[in-house]
């Protein structure tokens, strides 16, 4: 999900801005260092496909929806720094031109699916794929997992985000003036429908498109 | 510009775009509502009887050109679903723009290879 505008109070929101403004910074010195012009299509791409995957939403019958986001698929392909600043692309303009998403929740959505869930699964990608050949099981096997527990740690976040919102900002009259859902409400209410649906979607996405790209483009899989 | 080796890639993205009022169509027909957490102003009036302050004023701090892949009278599934491939198709090539043009700082100085 994105954090609408509303949800964070500003010491949330300006914070993960400004912890975001270092890490694109940080992202663009790290990605100059080894990004070739002829790669450019690829992160266009992969920008691209965050923004469409993101437009697929997953339904509870009767209930709310979540959808994937293709970030430890793109760490893959074109690294995780580049991974940051291609998911924060399509974030920041789902945000701007189509509302989903706040303004000043940008900063949170880009830390949340753009860095963190971007590092978190190229990490238990590594760890568990390490330097098998790219057209190996291990690298499905730790695609997929890596997707899942990303997605989790994107969810787990989000939910903290909203959850404390309780604590940070409530009115003398008791009454929240941001999300007013307190953690204990957050984190099961988001955690139980990533953990058992929309991060079971994210790792068929992900294994089902690395094995596309094993099968046809193995070349595009970074060793 | 885009190379050909990229090429099956992005008909697969263009398939996806296709493909893409399917969701918002089967939550339609599951009858399920929005993202948990993604309530305006109203839908959060609803759950809790009142709207936050903080929520009632930033809710309101930017109107998207485009709001939530629709357009303003563009109902039924029909229309909606038209909406939202336009929507996909204009957001992917705003991406695209935008990559490129951060892709092309990032590498100017950089060699071609």
């Amino acid at each position: 999900m994105h954090i609408p505008d509303g949800y964070l109070g500003p010491y949330t929101y300006a914070g993960l801005w400004a912890v975001m403004l270092a890490i694109w910074s940080y992202a663009g010195r790290k990605v100059k260092e080894v990004l070739k012009a002829s790669q450019i299509p690829l992160l266009a791409l992969s920008a691209a496909f965050s923004f469409v995957i993101m437009m697929f939403n997953v339904p509870i019958p009767a209930g709310t929806t979540g959808h994937a986001t293709g970030a430890t698929l793109i760490a893959i392909l074109i690294g995780p720094w580049a991974g940051v600043i291609a998911i924060s692309v399509a974030l920041v303009i789902q945000a701007l031109i189509f509302g989903d998403g706040g303004i000043t929740a940008i900063g949170a959505n880009c830390f949340n699916i753009g860095f963190a869930e971007v590092f978190v699964g190229y990490a238990v990608y590594r760890l568990i794929a390490g330097s098998s050949d790219v057209k190996s099981k291990n690298r499905l096997i730790g695609a997929g997992i890596g997707a899942y527990i990303g997605i989790n740690i994107a969810a787990f976040l989000t939910a903290f985000e909203l959850g404390i919102q309780t604590i940070l900002h409530t009115g003398s009259d008791g009454r929240p003036f941001y999300s007013p859902f307190p953690l204990k409400v957050t984190i099961p209410a988001i955690m139980l429908e990533h953990i058992f649906l929309f991060a079971i979607i994210e790792v068929i996405v992900t294994v089902l498109a690395l094995a596309y790209l094993q099968k046809s483009h193995a070349e595009l899989i970074r060793k | 510009m885009k190379d050909l080796k990229f090429k099956k890639l992005w008909v697969g993205i263009g398939m996806l775009i296709l493909l893409s009022p399917l969701g918002i169509i089967i939550p339609e027909l599951l009858k399920s509502g929005g993202a948990w957490g993604e309530w305006g102003a109203d839908e959060i009036e609803k759950i809790t009887g009142y709207v936050p302050e903080g929520l009632k004023k930033l809710s309101e701090l930017w109107k998207a050109p485009m709001s939530d892949y629709s357009f303003a009278g563009w109902k039924g599934n029909l229309k909606s679903s038209i909406a939202y491939i336009i929507s996909a198709i204009l957001g992917i090539g705003i991406v695209v723009l935008v990559s490129v043009l951060i892709g092309k700082y990032i590498t100017r100085k950089n060699g071609n290879s």
